[in-house]
């Protein structure tokens, strides 16, 4: 029996007990292991356990840790953060001689031949993976209920989505299945489920992490990034994934601070980074479709922080309203090329059957869902000779008008404070039958993708009992900056009754009677 | 195209049409890896599917990341070319599937090439021509395709992707061409600027190098355009001269009949000596094209074409003008010269060893051409590995012949052996024992004893026949083992037949 106390701690402390030795990196990933085995039937975080790997990771971590310790103090410092520390990897993280699907049938059974720049680093900072967390399929869709391999329920109430498309990611967090995880966010796919699921998550600056080995969706808007219970847990796995890699040729060489570092431990003094600061908030984004309980919680979270010694100021990125249709014109674009890769030639499921067209017919007919067909088509559509000036060609436009947006707001403020998802978690099966208000929950994450800036989203309380996001906006490369914000929001709200909340479903979990998630009867995706 | 089909029917009956013609050349560049991964580019030797890796065999996740010694030698053809260089430029992706493109999209470049508005001048038997160029651009090659039977029978279809992500020079000409020889001619003036720059091998019996043509006619003096016809499959350069002459003349053919023609896609069988349709063209395909956005674009920074312009040889054309009007050689054998790279050099580094002999000494560049055109190519083409002559010692022995030291049939033989080992001609010549006998003296005592030997010769001579003398002289030579004089020893058995009548 391991102690499953150990899961309720966060990363930093996992490593602090590590090199005080109050532990073993092997009880650590036991005691996660079993409580995956224990919570996971009714949860469905996980698509891909790999235990053996994760031990083996383990043993190595406790074998450095002991020889650092024989060593002296000065040698267990050296050693990276994240060692030994348990940590999830979105099912689209590509890594050597283990499954990744995307969520999708039309990978099935595809074993990676290489491990992707940020396994790798993962890796090498010594953290132990457990395995691949569930996700809509090709990161398409706000739920996870477009994994071919069913959807993840949402900790806080089963009966509702976690998010998506890092739906896997932030529901195995929120459950303490592991204290970090691995998600991407092309329009919000890492803050909108961590807001859903009462975690931390962030986008960073397109190109400041590398993509490849990251099974792409839309190539422009894409971006690597972790979820964690906090802001200092965040910035010590973005320390590890972030920086320039030869292999994409789109990320960035612009220097990574210490982002930890910046992120002072003591609450006064993590809230006195407020004061003198300029945040804005955006009107566009508290728009129709807003449910009153989310505004409420945000405007108090401003409240907070104006009362913190923040400057709130009220501004306009004219052009928010344009942002889901350029989205919708671009991602799907890049897709539809993205995805052309997927015909049963080299790799995955195939159907193998009849002449070349008929075979990718059958492959891709049954191997994708039906949320990815209708983005290939409205990408193929939207690149179409004769169309594509009207639509591509305009979204770009657009695209050049939203980052302008964001420019201007930057000149006058150090970030932006808004909602991350209009709602809370809804019901599992409430969008799948409507695709634009499934699209509508991004409305308030992707303008930050379009114009490829940092964004993340903390936890600022509850509305009918279920985790509202707080989504923090940077200026690009200032991921530090938006941290600093967020610790300090943290700081400030550290004595708030609703951060005691366990996910008020958690010991449904436990309860093997649980049935796995599914969508209601005639909901089906 | 109803236009042009019209306008061909009005001219039915007259004798007189013209050919439109534009050149599609595929040349891979000459890099050491792929062009978007770290593959090696040099496919010898090599089993399918042994130059792969997961970026060029598009698995899920991977990044192209471009190869800058492509775009160098791209950039370089576009001077070469007296092309405009872009300052900017980005990539494109072509969508399209197939087997053999493993992302179901090609990298290419599509409104922005690299290149664009160059020119190529050349000769024809017609005289001198020069063809506009619209674009030359970088992409990347394809997976091959054999088809073939499995054991059962049943056909099956192979894919081998070790060209999959080659780094491809595509150059498209405006539509300027009128002849086959035209069309001949630019391809092997393309092939050989390639080379000289470094571009590209341009083998194009390997692949290397794939001509495509878009062939139309219309009634010579008329400006409009005919249904035309891409013809491909061309894989040497008389194949290019043989199908684009055979396209025209079908297509005139189809047209003096009374018939219309299709956009279409046309084979050329080398052994059946025509073009066959391989594909309709009626729909033009859509390759939606939009800009690759997995690669950034590219600013071509002037220090940066400086450089590369800097480190650009001497121009064929350009060469073969200095050959001409400064070293005095024959149009024509400037012209072989430059042709063959390899023969170029050699001529080039034997006139820099020129330079530096005395000018007693020193051998005139029509000698020394005489000798690349003659022997030297004459033995490079008998050899895999093209020999290892040497301009400097090629000049040694060419300078050895005009002092008298050595005779010109024995100094082929040493330039032989040199081609063959690379050994230097001195210690060729001395380990022969082929100095040459110049001396009078000496030969007077093997042209006496062969006159003595030979008396029935010797009447024949006195008989005034020309053939005997001739006779008499290769005597000596044999007899001398080849080292003697020519020229003297024919002096001076004409003056002991003259003293002995």
């Amino acid at each position: 029996m391991t102690d499953r106390r150990l899961t309720r701690l966060l990363a930093r402390e996992m490593a602090h007990g590590l090199r005080a030795g109050e532990f073993s990196a092997r009880e650590l990933v036991e005691a996660h292991l079993d409580l995956v085995h224990a919570t996971d039937r009714g949860l469905h975080a996980w698509l891909f356990l790999d235990e053996e790997a994760a031990r083996a990771a383990a043993d190595l971590a406790d074998a450095r840790l002991a020889d650092a310790r024989r060593e002296g103090s000065a040698a267990l410092d050296a050693l990276p953060l994240l060692l030994g520390v348990p940590l999830g990897l979105k099912d689209l993280v590509v890594t050597r001689g283990q499954t990744s699907t995307a969520g999708s049938r039309i990978l099935e059974g595809f074993v990676g031949p290489f491990d992707a720049t940020i396994a790798a680093r993962i890796r090498e900072a010594g953290a132990v993976v457990l395995g691949k967390t569930n996700m809509d399929e090709f990161a398409m869709g706000s739920s996870t209920e477009h994994s071919a391999w069913g959807p993840t329920a949402n900790p806080w109430n089963l009966g509702r989505v976690p998010g998506g498309s890092s739906g896997g990611s932030a529901a195995a967090v929120a459950a303490y299945q592991v204290p970090l995880a691995i998600g991407t966010d092309t329009g919000g796919s890492i803050r909108q489920p961590a807001a859903l699921c009462g975690v931390a998550g962030i986008k960073p600056t397109y190109g400041r992490v590398s993509r490849y080995g990251i099974v792409a969706f839309a190539s422009s808007l894409d971006q690597v990034g972790p979820l964690a219970r906090d802001a200092r847990d965040l910035a010590a796995l973005l320390q590890v994934i972030a920086g320039r890699d030869v292999r994409d040729s789109t990320s960035s060489p612009v220097p990574v601070p210490d982002y930890l570092a910046s992120l002072p431990e003591g609450d006064d003094e993590a809230a006195a980074a407020l004061r003198g600061l300029r945040l804005g908030l955006p009107r566009e984004y508290f728009g129709a479709g807003m449910e009153p309980g989310v505004e409420a919680r945000v405007r108090e979270a401003a409240a907070a922080l104006e009362s913190a010694g923040a400057e709130i100021v009220d501004v306009s990125l004219p052009h928010t309203e344009y942002g889901l249709a350029t989205y919708y014109l671009i991602a799907p674009a890049e897709a539809s090329a993205n995805l052309a890769r997927y015909d049963g030639i080299r790799f995955g499921h195939s159907s193998r059957q009849g002449d070349v067209l008929a075979n990718y017919l059958a492959t891709r007919g049954t191997g994708f869902g039906p949320e990815v067909k209708r983005r290939i088509v409205l990408g193929t559509y939207a690149l179409s000779a004769g169309y594509y000036d009207a639509y591509y060609v305009k979204a770009q436009k657009a695209r050049t008008l939203i980052k302008a947006d964001f420019d201007a707001a930057f000149e006058r403020v150090d970030a932006l404070v808004a909602p991350t998802s209009p709602t809370v978690a809804f019901p599992l099966g409430a969008r799948t039958q409507d695709p634009v208000a499934m699209y509508l929950s991004d409305t308030c994450t992707l303008p930050v993708n379009v114009a490829g800036l940092p964004g993340l989203s903390v936890p600022c309380g509850l509305s009918d009992g279920l985790p509202v996001g707080l989504q923090i906006i940077g200026p690009a490369w200032d991921e530090a900056g938006i941290l600093r914000i967020a610790r300090a929001y943290e700081a400030i709200t550290a004595d708030a009754g609703w951060r005691r909340l366990d996910p008020a479903d958690l010991p449904a979990l436990d309860d093997p009677k649980t049935p796995a998630p599914g969508l209601p009867a005639g909901t089906a995706v | 195209m109803a236009e042009a089909a019209a306008q061909a029917r009005v001219a039915r009956g007259a004798v007189a049409w013209e050919a439109v013609i534009g050149i599609e050349v595929h040349a891979q560049l000459r890099t050491a890896s792929k062009m978007f991964c770290a593959c090696s580019a040099d496919l010898r030797d090599a089993g399918p599917n042994t130059h792969t890796c997961p970026v060029c065999l598009g698995m899920p996740g991977v990044l192209p990341v471009i190869n800058r010694r492509a775009v160098e030698l791209v950039l370089s053809t576009g001077m070469a070319i007296d092309a405009e260089i872009a300052s900017v430029t980005r990539w494109d992706r072509k969508n399209y599937f197939y087997p053999d493109l493993p992302k179901g999209y090609q990298i290419s470049q599509f409104d922005l090439p690299l290149a664009a508005h160059g020119q190529l001048a050349l000769d024809t038997s017609e005289g001198p021509f020069t063809v506009r160029i619209r674009r030359a651009h970088l992409e990347e090659d394809t997976a091959r395709l054999q088809h073939t039977a499995d054991a059962t029978g049943r056909r099956i279809s192979l894919v081998d992707f070790n060209r999959s992500g080659l780094p491809l020079l595509e150059i498209v000409t405006e539509p300027d061409i009128r002849t086959a020889e035209q069309a001949r001619r630019y391809a092997e003036e393309l092939r050989l600027l390639l080379r000289t720059i470094g571009a590209s091998d341009a083998e194009m019996e390997n692949g290397q190098m794939r001509v495509e043509a878009n062939v139309s006619i219309r009634p010579a003096g008329t400006h409009g355009f005919g249904v035309r016809s891409e013809v491909k499959n061309m894989n040497s350069f008389r194949a290019v001269e043989r199908a684009i002459a055979h396209e025209i003349e079908r297509q005139a053919a189809v047209l003096e009949a009374g018939g219309t023609l299709v956009q279409e896609t046309r084979g050329w069988d080398d052994v059946r000596n025509e073009t066959y349709t391989m594909r309709s063209k009626e729909d033009s395909d859509d390759y939606r094209y939009f800009p690759e956005p997995d690669l950034p674009p590219l600013r071509t920074d002037p220090a940066w074409l400086d450089a590369i312009r800097a480190s650009m040889p001497e121009l064929p054309a350009k060469r073969r003008t200095r050959y001409v009007s400064i070293l005095g050689l024959t149009p024509y054998d400037a012209g072989v010269i430059v042709a063959d790279p390899a023969a170029s050099a050699l001529f080039e580094d034997a006139l820099a060893s020129a330079a530096g002999l005395p000018a007693d000494r020193r051998p005139v560049p029509k000698a020394l051409a005489n000798w690349v055109t003659g022997e030297y190519l004459r033995l490079a083409k008998q050899r895999d590995d093209g020999g290892h002559a040497s301009g400097a010692e090629l000049t040694r022995l060419v300078s050895m012949v005009g002092e008298g030291r050595i005779s010109g049939t024995n100094a082929k033989e040493v330039f032989g052996r040199h081609v063959g080992s690379g050994e230097p001609v001195e210690a060729i010549v001395s380990s022969m024992g082929l100095t040459q006998i110049s001396d009078s003296v000496a030969l007077s005592a093997a042209i006496d004893g062969v006159l003595a030997a030979n008396p029935a010769a010797v009447a024949d001579c006195r008989a005034g026949k020309d053939q005997a003398v001739r006779f008499l002289v290769g005597q000596v030579m044999k007899a001398t083992r080849g080292q003697a004089n020519a020229t003297m020893v024919q002096r001076l058995v004409r003056e002991r037949l003259e003293e002995r009548a």
